[in-house]
C-alpha cells in the first residue's frame, strides 16, 4: 500500500532520514519506534507531504507521490495526526470534524449555500465524533477541551478524511492511562477500515496493536519485524528498548 | 439646515458608504482570510482608473464601466496574489505594499490620463432607467443598494463552504492543508474576490468625485483602509462599515467643528486631526481588540445573559 524507497533527508549537517526503505501493507498496523530525534516525525512529513525528501521516492498504492502536493496526497487517501496538537482552536469540536468531512466531499468553491445546511457533512462529522467519544463536547470550542480530548480530536480530524492509510504521530503523547486505553481501542477499531502507521513511545500500546514494527535509529531503519521478534532483537534492545525490556 | 448643507451630508454619506465597501472588501482578506494585505489601495485604484479611463474615452454607461472596473481589479489581484501568496508574514505585507506602490508610480506616469495631476471626469457614470446619478440623492441610493448587497454577499460567503475554509486557513494553515484543502488556491480566490470588490468601490469613488488621481493608490490609502478595518472589527461582518463611518466622521468632526477649549490649549490642533484619529485607534487596539463591532456584540451577549 505504502512504499518508501531509499528516502533521504538532511537538515544542514544532520541526517534526519538515512536511506529508508519501508513498506506498509494494506490492513496492517505498522508501528514505527525509535528514540527521540530518530527522525520519525520527519519521515511522516515526507510521506504525507509538507517535507520534500532530498532523494528517494514515496509510492502510495503503486503511484509515485513524491512530487505531488500535500492536499492531493490527502485526497488520494493518506491522512496524518500531529505529535503537537494541531486543531482549529476557535472552531467547535463538531465544526472541526465537519471541516475535514467537507474537505473530502467535493470542492469548497461554493460561495452562496450555507454550510450549516449541508446535513450530510454534519451527519458524517457526528459519526466521527461518536467514534472518538466526544459527543458531549460537540458544541464546545476546541480550545476549551482537556489535553486528552484535544488529542482525540486530533486523531478524529485525520479519520474524518476517511483515509486508506492513516499516519498517527504519537497519538497518546501526554495521555493518562485511561485515555490511552481508549485510544488503543479506537486504533484497533480503525484498522478494520484503514492501514495505520503508528509512531508511539508507549511500548504497551505498540506491542498490543502492531502487526509489524520498524525501528528507526539516527534516521536509519535498523529492522522491520513482527513484535515477538523485535522484543528479542539484540540490536533493537541495545539501541532503544534497553532497560525497559531487560528489566 | 440649509439645502446645500443637506446635499453636502448626502454626498458625505455616499463617500462613507463607498469607503465602507472598500474596507469591507479588505476585511474579507485581512479579517476572515488572515492575509495582511498592505496594498489594497491598488485594487481600489485599478477600479477607479479603469472606470475613469473608460469615461475619458467616451464610455459613459455604468453597466460597462463598473463591471470593467471589477474585472480590472480582479485581474490585478490575481496577478499580485499569485506571487505574493507564496510568501508569509512580514514578507507578504511588504510584497503587497511594493506591488501597490508600483501601481501608484505607474498611474503617476500615465500622462495621457492626467499623470500626477489626475483625471477630471465630465460627469458621473450613467445607469439608465431615467435615473441620474448626477443627483446626490440618486447616487446615495445607488451606493446604498450596492453596499447593502455586498454586505449580504459577504454574509453568505462567510457562512458558505468557501467561508469556512478561508477562516480555517487563517486559524491553522498547516492543518487545513493536512486535511486535504489546497490552501493556496483558496487564498488566491479570496484575494481576487476582495480585490474585485475593492475595484467596484474604486469605480464608485471616481464617479462620486468626478475626479481620480494617483493618490487613490498611495500606500497611505491602504493604511487608511486597514485602520478602518481595525477600528470597526477585524473579521466582523460590519467591521468595515463601522470603521469607515467612525473614521470619516471623526475626521470630519475634527476638521469642521472647532472646540473652543481645545483651540485655546492647542491653537493648531485641527491641522493635526490625525493625532485625534491615532488616539482613538490606540484606545481601540488596547481596550477593544475586536474593534467596535466586537464591543457591540459583547454588549449584546451580556445583555442577553443578564436577566437569567
Amino acid at each position: 500500500m505504502l512504499r518508501l524507497e531509499h528516502l533521504c533527508k538532511r537538515f544542514g549537517g544532520v541526517v534526519a532520514t538515512d536511506d529508508v526503505t519501508l513498506e506498509v501493507a494494506a490492513g496492517e498496523v505498522h508501528a514505527l519506534i525509535g528514540p527521540n530525534g530518530a527522525g520519525k516525525t520527519t519521515l511522516i512529513g515526507q510521506i504525507c507531504g509538507g517535507l520534500a525528501p532530498d532523494h528517494g521516492d514515496v509510492f502510495f498504492e503503486n503511484r509515485k507521490i513524491t512530487k505531488i502536493p500535500q492536499h492531493a496526497r490527502i485526497a488520494a487517501g493518506l491522512a496524518r495526526s500531529y505529535q503537537i496538537t494541531s486543531i482549529f482552536r476557535s472552531f467547535s469540536v463538531l465544526d472541526n470534524l465537519a471541516l475535514a468531512v467537507q474537505a473530502r466531499t467535493g470542492s469548497s468553491f461554493s460561495f452562496w449555500k450555507p454550510v450549516a445546511k449541508e446535513k450530510m457533512i454534519f451527519d458524517e462529522a457526528l459519526s466521527v465524533l461518536e467514534e472518538i467519544g466526544l459527543q458531549e463536547k460537540k458544541n464546545h470550542l476546541a480550545s476549551t477541551l482537556a489535553h486528552g480530548e484535544q488529542r482525540a480530536l486530533e486523531v478524529g480530524l485525520a479519520l474524518a478524511t476517511q483515509p486508506k492509510l492513516v499516519l498517527l504521530d504519537e497519538p497518546m503523547a501526554g495521555m493518562g492511562p485511561e485515555e490511552s486505553s481508549r485510544m488503543i481501542e479506537l486504533i484497533s477499531r480503525v484498522r478494520s477500515r484503514a492501514a495505520v502507521l503508528l509512531v508511539e513511545h508507549d511500548m504497551d500500546a505498540v506491542f498490543r496493536l502492531a502487526d509489524r514494527i520498524s525501528v528507526l535509529v539516527d534516521g536509519r531503519l535498523i529492522t522491520t519485524d513482527v513484535p515477538e521478534k523485535i522484543k528479542l532483537n539484540e540490536e533493537v534492545r541495545r539501541a532503544y528498548l534497553g532497560d525497559e525490556l531487560a528489566a | 439646515m440649509q439645502a446645500t448643507d443637506q446635499l453636502f451630508y448626502v454626498s458625505f454619506a455616499s463617500r462613507v458608504m463607498i469607503y465602507a465597501l472598500a474596507a469591507t472588501s479588505l476585511n474579507l482578506v485581512l479579517g476572515y482570510g488572515g492575509m495582511v494585505s498592505f496594498g489594497h489601495a491598488a485594487f481600489v485604484g485599478a477600479g477607479a482608473y479603469a472606470a475613469s479611463i473608460l469615461m475619458a474615452e467616451g464610455v459613459t454607461s455604468a453597466w460597462i464601466a463598473w463591471p470593467a472596473a471589477v474585472a480590472a481589479a480582479a485581474l490585478l489581484a490575481w496577478g499580485i496574489g499569485a506571487i505574493s501568496l507564496r510568501t508569509r508574514g512580514v514578507y507578504f505585507i511588504m510584497i503587497t505594499l511594493a506591488f501597490a506602490q508600483m501601481m501608484f508610480y505607474l498611474v503617476n506616469s500615465m500622462k495621457a490620463y492626467g499623470g500626477d495631476e489626475g483625471l477630471s471626469l465630465p460627469r458621473r457614470a450613467e445607469i439608465g432607467f431615467g435615473l441620474d446619478l448626477g443627483s446626490e440623492v440618486v447616487f446615495y441610493y445607488a451606493v446604498l443598494c450596492i453596499l447593502a448587497s455586498m454586505v449580504f454577499l459577504l454574509y453568505r460567503l462567510i457562512n458558505s463552504r468557501f467561508g469556512r475554509v478561508i477562516v480555517a486557513i487563517r486559524e491553522n494553515e498547516a492543518r487545513a492543508e493536512a486535511i486535504g484543502l489546497p490552501v493556496f488556491r483558496y487564498q488566491l480566490a479570496c484575494f481576487v474576490i476582495a480585490g474585485a470588490a475593492g475595484g467596484l468601490a474604486g469605480a464608485l469613488l471616481a464617479s462620486h468625485g468626478k475626479y481620480v488621481n494617483p493618490g487613490v493608490l498611495h500606500w497611505a490609502q491602504s493604511g487608511t483602509l486597514m485602520i478602518m478595518v481595525i477600528l470597526g472589527g477585524v473579521g466582523r461582518l460590519w467591521g468595515g462599515v463601522i470603521g469607515a463611518a467612525v473614521l470619516l466622521c471623526l475626521e470630519h468632526l475634527i476638521a469642521d467643528y472647532p472646540l473652543g477649549w481645545l483651540e485655546r490649549l492647542a491653537p493648531n490642533y485641527q491641522q493635526h486631526g490625525n493625532l485625534g484619529v491615532g488616539l482613538v485607534l490606540l484606545a481601540i487596539v488596547l481596550f477593544a481588540p475586536q474593534g467596535i463591532a466586537g464591543l457591540l456584540s459583547r454588549r449584546k451577549a451580556e445583555a442577553k445573559r443578564a436577566p437569567a
